[in-house]
C-alpha cells in the first residue's frame, strides 16, 4: 500500500470488523461512545488534512459544525424542510462561509492565520448564542429525527451505522485525495510554498480548497450531530471544543487520515473517563478533565511532536514495495526546440535590498544546450541573481528574457509553466514521502485531475501516467533501487539527485541548479557531474550557480564570474581560471 | 446619547482600555523576547484578583496551592534536566531558586491571608505571588520548547490555558469575586462627572507602564531584553542567555497581568474562567501593534476599550461579536504588513 | 601542529577532530587545530569549506563530536553564554548587532558578563579610544551605519567582554578595500595588547599578513598548514581556491 496508509489491511479489516459488530454485543453506552466518536472522528479529519497536511491550524472548526447543526435545526422546525433536504442547504451556506473567511483568513501567514481562526470561531459561537430566531442561549428543539423511506433511524444503534457510514465514506475519500496529484501538492504546502510554487502549485487556490474540505466535513458532522441529539444549543459549538478538535488533530499526527479516527478515540474515551473518575477522586465536580488534555498536549508536545500515529504505525510492519503500472507518458510540455540564440538573456538587471545594492547592471546569455556556471566570491550576488530568474526574487531594474520573452515580473508558479525547472540549495524534498512520490510532484503542471475527481478516484488512469513519468526521470538519473524508499532515509548526495529527478519529471527546456554539489563527497559528485553531462548531451541547457571550483571547471562550457554584485569576467573555464582579477577576487587583495 | 452619556461610555472604555493595555504589552513583552503568543495571559488576571479578593475576605487564597503545585512540578523537572545535563553539583542552589522561593511566598501568603494586613501590603502580597508563576510557568512549559516554532509554542500555551483555567477551578472555585473599590467619589467637571475610582485606575496604569518605561531604557537588565528581542542570536553571544531572558520576561508579565486583575476587581466580577476572554481584548490591542510596537498595542486596547463601551449602549448583546469580528481585519493588515516587510529584507 | 608552540606554553585553543554536521550534511571533518596564546592564527579557504562552521561550534552556536578545549578546560558541553563569561567571544559574519538600538547600548551590553565585575565604563572609554568613529556615533542607530562602521562595532562589543580569545568571522566581509586596511590594523594591534586571535578569512592574502599561522580548509577538511609567511608563498593554497585541475572532466 503506497501514498499515506502504513497499516496493513489486516489493522483496518479489524477495525471494520469490531466497528460492525459493537451496536449488537456491547451496552448501549458504548454505542453512544461510538457515535460520538465518529461525529468527532469526521471533524478531526478535516482538521488532519487542513493542518496536519496542509500547514494551517485551525481553531475554529466548531463553528462550522455549529453551522451545519443550525441550519439544519432552523430549516425543519421553522420550515418544515425534509431533513435530508437540509444537508445540501447545509452544505452550501457552509461552503460560502468558508470561502468568505478563508479569501481573508487563509491570506495571513504564520502566527496570525490560528489567532484569526481563534477570532471568528468565537464571533460565530457568540451570534449563535445571542440571535433570538436561532433560540438564544437555550437552542431550539425538536428537531425530527431522519428516516429512509419509512424505516425511521431514531435510536441509537441504527444512528451509529449511519454516522460511521458517513464517517468511513471521508475516511476513503480523503485517503484517495492524500494519494493523488492534488494530494502532493497539499504535503507540499507544508515543506515549503517556494518549493510547491517552483512546481506550479498555485497556493492560495489548494490552501482554500483545504480549508473548504475541513468545514465541508465539520458542517456534515454537525448535520448529523442535530439529528442525532433532536436539539441544539451553542454549547458544543465554542472555542474550547474547537481547541479539542485541533488537539485530536494533532494527537493523531499527519502521516496518515486513520490519525483522526485515534484522536477523536482517544480524547472522547479520555473525556468520559476522566468525567466519571475526577469529580468522585477528588471530591469536587467540574470540568476538570481539560487540566489532563492540557497537560498531555504539553508532554505530547515536548516529546513527541509528530502525534501518536507514528507509534503506532511502527507496531504494524510496513511494507515497502510497489509496482510502477505500465502506462504511456503524459504529453511532453515542449512544442518545439527553442530557435533562439540565447535560450534566457540577462539584461543589465539590478536588485536592491532597502540602500544595499545586491545585484547591479549584470547581463549574460545562456545558449541552448550549454552549461553555464555562475560563480563568484562570498556576497557576490550569485543567490540573489538565481531569485531574479527563478522569480522568488523581484526585479529593481533591468530585465530577464527567456524565449525572447520577457519574465522578470513572473512569479515562480508562472515562470514554472514556460519550462523552467529548478533545484534547491538546501534540498527539499518531503521526507515521509517515496522518491517515486516526490518526482512525481515535479510532473504537476503536466496532469489536471483535481481535488473532486481524486476523491472518487476517478483519477487513477492519469495518475498512473504520471507515476510513469516519474518513474522514467527516476530511471535515467540512475535511482531505480531508489524508487520506493522514504525520501528521508536516504545519504545527501541521493537526495540532490532525487531533486534533479523532480525537475525532470517537469520536462523543462532550462534547468536552474543551486549548489547542487554542497556537501557531497568525491564519488557523489563525480556521479551528479556525469549526470549533468548526460542531461547536456540530450540537449537540456543547465544554469548551474556554485561555490565548487573543482566541480564547475570540469564541468561547464562556460563561467560568469561574479563580484560584488557586478560581472568580473566571462568566458571558458581555464581562461576564467588565469584572470588576474578573479584571482584577486577570490585571494583578496593585498 | 448626549454629552454626559458620552462621557459616562468614554470613561468606562478608557477605564477598560487601560487595562486592556496592561494585558497588551504583557503579551507584547512575551512576543517579542520569547516568540511565544500568551494566550493564558488572562488566567495571570484573573489569579491576581481572585487573591486579593481571598486576602480581603480573610482566607488563604487558593494561590497557595497553586504555587505549592507548581513549585513543585518545576523542581521535578529542574532536577530532571540537571540531572540529564551532569549539573546536579548546581541542584541545590537551583532548586532554592524555584522551589524554596515560590514555597515561602506561598507560606507567607497562607500566614497572612487571617491577618488582615493594610490594603497596599495585601496588593503587594498579591502581585508577588502571581508574578512567582510566570517563571514558574515559563520553566516548565516553554523553557524546554525553546526552539519550536511559533505555531507549536501557539498550541502549547492553548494547551497552558487549559490547565491554568482547571486548576483555577480547582484553586479557587466556581465562585466569582469583586474586590471593592479603591474610592467612591467623584468630581464634576461641568456636565461631565469623573468617578476617582476610574481616574485612579488610568493613573496606576500609566505609572505601571512609566516605570517600565524606565526599565527598559535605562537599565542594563532591560537594554538586556530588548537585545533578545531584536536579535536572539546576538544576545547569546555577549552572553545573555534565553532562559535568563524567558525568566525576566515572565515575570515582568505576570506582574503586568496581575496588576490588571488588582485593577479590574472593583469594576467586574471575576470568574476562574473570566480571563480569557479580557486577555483576547488585549490581544487585539497587540495585534494592532503588531505584536512588536508598545505605543500602538496601548493605543489599540485603549481603542478597544472605547469601541466595547459604545457598543454596549447600542447593541449591547452583540458587543463581543463586534469586538472579535474586528480582529479579524486587522490580523489581516497586519500579517500583510508584516509579508511586505519580510520580502525587501 | 606544534610549528606554533614556543616556549612549551599551553594553547589557549586546543581543537581536536571536530566533526560537525546539518542534519545528514557532513560540514566538517576531523578538523584539528590550535590557538597559542597571544597570536593570531588564521584559517582561510574557500567558499563553503566550513569556516564560519567552524567558528560556529567553537563559540557553541553549534553541536559538535571531537576534543574542543579552551583556556585549558573542555568546553564541549558549556552553553554559548558560558564560554562568553571565560573570555571566548566570536564577532560572527553576519555581525549580529541590535540594529534599533544605540551604537552606546550595544558596547554596554557587550559588557553584560562582567556585569558583576564593575570596570564597564572603563572598557567603554577604551573602545571609544581606539574607534573613534563608534564615539562620534555614539547616540546612532546600530542599523543606520555603514559596513565599515557596523565591522567597527561589533569588534568593539566583543573587546568590552575582554576577552581573551577572539574569534573573528570574515571580518572584511564586503567592505571596501581602504575599510579592510583598518580592520586588520585594527587586528594587529588587538595582537599585540595580548588577545589571542583565529580569524576566518576568505580574503587569504591579507589574512596571511596580519597572522602567525594558518591552516586552509577545504569542503570541512584541513588541508594544509604552517607559518603564515611559507603559505603565502604556497601555490598550493591558489589551487585550493581555484581548483587543481581537470578532476571532474569526462
Amino acid at each position: 500500500m503506497r501514498g499515506t496508509s502504513v497499516a496493513p489491511r489486516v489493522a483496518m479489516t479489524a477495525f471494520v470488523v469490531l466497528l460492525v459488530v459493537i451496536p449488537w454485543i456491547a451496552p448501549p453506552f458504548w454505542v453512544t461512545l461510538g457515535n460520538y466518536i465518529g461525529l468527532y472522528s469526521i471533524v478531526a479529519l478535516g482538521l488532519v488534512l487542513l493542518t496536519g497536511v496542509a500547514g494551517q491550524t485551525s481553531f475554529g472548526q466548531a463553528a462550522f459544525v455549529g453551522l451545519g447543526a443550525y441550519t439544519s435545526a432552523w430549516l425543519t422546525t421553522h420550515a418544515a424542510w425534509s431533513p435530508w433536504l437540509t444537508l445540501p442547504a447545509a452544505l452550501v451556506l457552509t461552503a460560502a462561509m468558508a470561502l468568505a473567511l478563508g479569501f481573508i483568513t487563509l491570506r495571513m501567514k504564520g502566527h496570525y492565520l490560528p489567532l484569526a481562526t481563534i477570532a471568528w470561531g468565537i464571533a460565530l459561537y457568540l451570534t449563535f448564542g445571542n440571535l433570538d430566531w436561532l433560540g438564544g442561549h437555550t437552542g431550539m428543539s425538536g428537531i425530527p429525527a431522519l428516516s429512509i423511506g419509512g424505516f425511521g433511524l431514531r435510536s441509537e444503534r441504527r444512528y451509529y451505522a449511519l454516522i460511521w457510514a458517513v464517517a468511513l465514506a471521508a475516511l476513503w475519500a480523503s485517503r484517495n485525495l492524500l494519494d493523488s496529484r492534488p494530494g502532493r501538492a497539499l504535503r507540499a504546502m507544508k515543506g515549503g510554498l517556494e518549493m510547491a510554487e517552483a512546481f506550479g502549485v498555485d497556493g492560495a487556490r489548494l490552501k482554500t480548497v483545504a480549508f473548504v474540505y475541513a468545514a465541508l466535513l465539520a458542517c456534515v458532522s454537525g448535520w448529523l450531530y442535530a439529528h442525532l441529539q433532536r436539539f441544539v444549543n451553542p454549547t458544543p459549538f465554542g472555542i474550547n471544543q474547537g481547541i479539542e478538535y485541533l488537539f485530536m488533530a494533532v494527537i493523531g499526527g499527519a502521516a496518515s487520515v486513520w490519525g483522526a479516527v485515534v484522536g477523536a478515540t482517544l480524547i472522547t474515551v479520555l473525556k468520559e473517563v476522566l468525567q466519571d473518575v475526577l469529580p468522585a477522586l477528588l471530591g469536587r465536580s467540574g470540568n476538570f478533565e481539560i487540566v489532563v488534555f492540557g497537560i498531555v498536549m504539553i508532554v505530547l508536545l515536548q516529546f513527541a511532536r509528530d502525534g501518536v500515529w507514528p507509534w503506532l504505525a511502527r507496531l504494524a510492519p510496513t511494507r515497502r514495495a510497489g509496482t510502477v503500472p505500465a502506462a504511456s507518458p503524459l504529453p511532453s510540455r515542449q512544442a518545439d526546440r527553442p530557435r533562439h540564440a540565447a535560450l534566457l538573456a540577462v539584461h543589465g538587471v539590478r536588485k536592491t535590498f532597502g540602500g544595499l545594492v545586491a545585484v547591479d547592471d549584470l547581463s549574460f546569455e545562456i545558449r541552448p544546450g550549454e552549461i553555464l556556471g555562475l560563480i563568484g566570491p562570498n556576497g557576490a550576488g550569485k543567490s540573489t541573481t538565481f531569485g531574479l530568474i527563478s522569480g522568488s526574487l523581484r526585479l529593481s531594474g533591468g530585465e530577464i528574457l527567456f524565449r525572447g520573452r520577457s519574465i522578470g515580473s513572473l512569479t515562480p508558479y508562472e515562470i514554472a509553466k514556460l519550462g523552467i525547472a529548478r533545484t534547491f540549495q538546501h534540498v527539499r524534498l518531503l521526507g515521509y514521502m517515496s522518491v517515486l512520490d516526490n518526482v512525481a510532484l515535479g510532473a504537476y503542471l503536466r496532469g489536471r485531475a483535481g481535488v473532486l475527481r481524486a476523491s472518487l478516484r476517478l483519477d487513477r488512469a492519469e495518475e498512473a501516467r504520471t507515476r510513469a513519468v516519474a518513474a522514467r526521470a527516476i530511471e535515467r538519473t540512475g535511482l531505480r533501487t531508489h524508487m520506493f524508499d522514504e525520501a528521508g532515509s536516504l545519504p545527501l548526495g541521493t537526495q540532490r539527485i532525487v531533486e534533479v529527478a523532480r525537475a525532470l519529471a517537469a520536462d523543462p527546456v532550462l534547468l536552474l541548479l543551486d549548489e547542487p554539489a554542497a556537501g557531497l563527497r568525491f564519488l557523489e559528485k563525480k556521479a551528479l557531474a556525469d549526470l549533468l553531462r548526460g542531461l547536456r548531451s540530450e540537449g537540456m541547457t543547465i544554469l548551474l550557480v556554485e561555490h565548487d571550483m573543482e566541480f564547475v571547471m570540469g564541468l561547464t562550457d562556460r563561467l560568469v564570474v561574479m563580484d560584488f554584485g557586478e560581472k568580473l569576467a566571462e568566458g571558458e573555464p581555464d581562461a576564467v581560471r588565469q584572470n588576474p582579477a578573479v584571482l584577486e577576487a577570490y585571494l583578496g587583495g593585498a | 446619547m448626549d454629552l454626559s452619556i458620552a462621557a459616562l461610555l468614554a470613561q468606562d472604555g478608557i477605564t477598560n482600555g487601560a487595562i486592556y493595555a496592561l494585558l497588551a504589552l504583557a503579551i507584547v513583552l512575551v512576543f517579542t523576547v520569547t516568540r511565544v503568543i500568551w494566550i493564558p495571559s488572562g488566567e495571570f488576571l484573573s489569579y491576581g484578583t481572585l487573591t486579593l479578593a481571598g486576602l480581603q475576605l480573610g482566607k488563604a487564597p487558593g494561590t497557595v496551592g497553586l504555587l505549592v503545585a507548581l513549585a513543585i512540578v518545576a523542581g521535578i523537572v529542574e532536577a530532571a534536566s540537571s540531572w540529564r545535563r551532569g549539573e546536579l553539583a548546581r541542584l541545590p542552589w537551583r532548586l532554592l531558586l524555584w522551589v524554596g522561593i515560590p514555597l515561602a511566598i506561598a507560606l507567607v501568603l497562607a500566614r497572612a491571608a487571617p491577618l488582615h494586613w493594610p490594603f497596599p501590603l495585601q496588593v503587594m502580597l498579591t502581585l508577588a505571588a502571581v508574578t512567582a508563576m510566570g517563571p514558574l510557568q515559563y520553566r516548565i512549559v516553554y523553557q524546554p520548547l525553546a526552539d519550536a516554532s511559533v505555531l507549536v509554542l501557539l498550541i502549547v500555551s492553548v494547551a497552558v490555558h487549559f490547565v491554568l483555567t482547571g486548576l483555577g477551578l480547582w484553586f479557587f472555585g466556581a465562585e466569582g469575586s469583586r474586590t471593592p473599590a479603591f474610592s467612591d467619589a467623584s468630581l464634576q467637571a461641568g456636565a461631565v462627572v469623573f468617578s476617582v475610582q476610574s481616574l485612579l485606575v488610568v493613573l496606576a496604569s500609566l505609572l505601571l507602564i512609566g516605570v517600565l518605561y524606565l526599565f527598559f531604557d535605562t537599565t542594563l537588565y532591560g537594554k538586556a531584553l530588548r537585545a533578545t528581542a531584536v536579535n536572539r542570536i546576538g544576545a547569546r553571544l555577549v552572553g545573555i542567555s534565553p532562559s535568563f531572558a524567558g525568566t525576566l520576561t515572565f515575570a515582568l508579565a505576570a506582574l503586568l497581568c496581575a496588576f490588571s486583575g488588582v485593577l479590574i476587581g472593583p469594576i467586574t466580577t471575576v470568574y476562574y474562567d473570566s480571563g480569557f476572554l479580557v486577555s483576547l481584548k488585549g490581544f487585539v490591542g497587540a495585534i494592532i501593534g503588531g505584536l512588536v510596537s508598545y505605543p500602538l498595542a496601548a493605543a489599540g486596547a485603549l481603542l478597544v476599550g472605547l469601541l466595547e463601551s459604545f457598543s454596549s449602549f447600542w447593541a449591547s448583546a452583540f458587543k463581543e461579536v463586534i469586538v472579535f469580528t474586528l480582529i479579524i481585519p486587522v490580523l489581516l493588515w497586519r500579517s500583510l504588513a508584516a509579508h511586505h516587510h519580510e520580502e525587501d529584507e | 601542529m606544534s610549528g606554533q608552540r614556543a616556549g612549551g606554553a599551553a594553547p589557549i585553543l586546543e581543537v581536536g577532530r571536530l566533526c560537525v554536521s546539518y542534519g545528514k550534511v557532513p560540514a566538517l571533518r576531523d578538523v584539528t587545530l590550535e590557538v597559542a596564546v597571544g597570536s593570531v592564527v588564521t584559517v582561510i579557504g574557500p567558499n563553503g569549506a566550513g569556516k564560519t562552521t567552524l567558528l560556529a561550534a567553537i563559540a557553541g552556536l553549534l553541536p559538535s563530536r571531537g576534543t574542543l578545549r579552551c583556556f585549558g578546560e573542555p568546553v564541549a558541553n558549556s552553553p554559548v553564554e558560558a564560554r562568553v563569561q571565560r573570555g571566548l567571544v566570536l564577532v560572527p559574519e553576519k555581525r549580529e548587532l541590535f540594529a534599533t538600538m544605540s551604537v552606546a547600548d550595544n558596547l554596554r551590553l557587550g559588557a553584560f558578563v562582567r556585569r558583576r565585575n564593575g570596570g564597564a565604563s572603563a572598557a567603554l572609554a577604551d573602545v571609544y579610544a581606539r574607534f573613534p568613529r563608534l564615539a562620534e556615533r555614539r547616540g546612532q542607530l546600530a542599523g543606520t551605519l555603514s559596513g565599515g562602521e557596523r565591522q567597527m562595532l561589533a569588534l568593539g562589543r566583543a573587546l568590552m567582554a575582554r576577552p581573551r580569545l577572539l574569534l573573528l568571522d570574515e571580518p572584511s566581509l564586503g567592505l571596501a578595500p581602504v575599510i579592510v586596511r583598518e580592520i586588520f590594523d585594527i587586528i594587529a594591534s588587538l595582537r599585540a595588547s595580548g588577545v589571542a586571535i583565529l580569524l576566518v578569512e576568505q580574503n587569504a592574502r591579507a589574512a596571511l599578513q596580519v597572522a602567525d599561522y594558518g591552516y586552509v580548509l577545504e569542503t570541512g577538511e584541513c588541508v594544509l598548514e604552517g607559518r603564515a609567511a611559507a603559505l603565502s608563498d604556497d601555490p598550493r593554497v591558489i589551487a585550493s581556491y581555484l581548483g587543481h585541475g581537470k578532476a571532474f572532466q569526462a
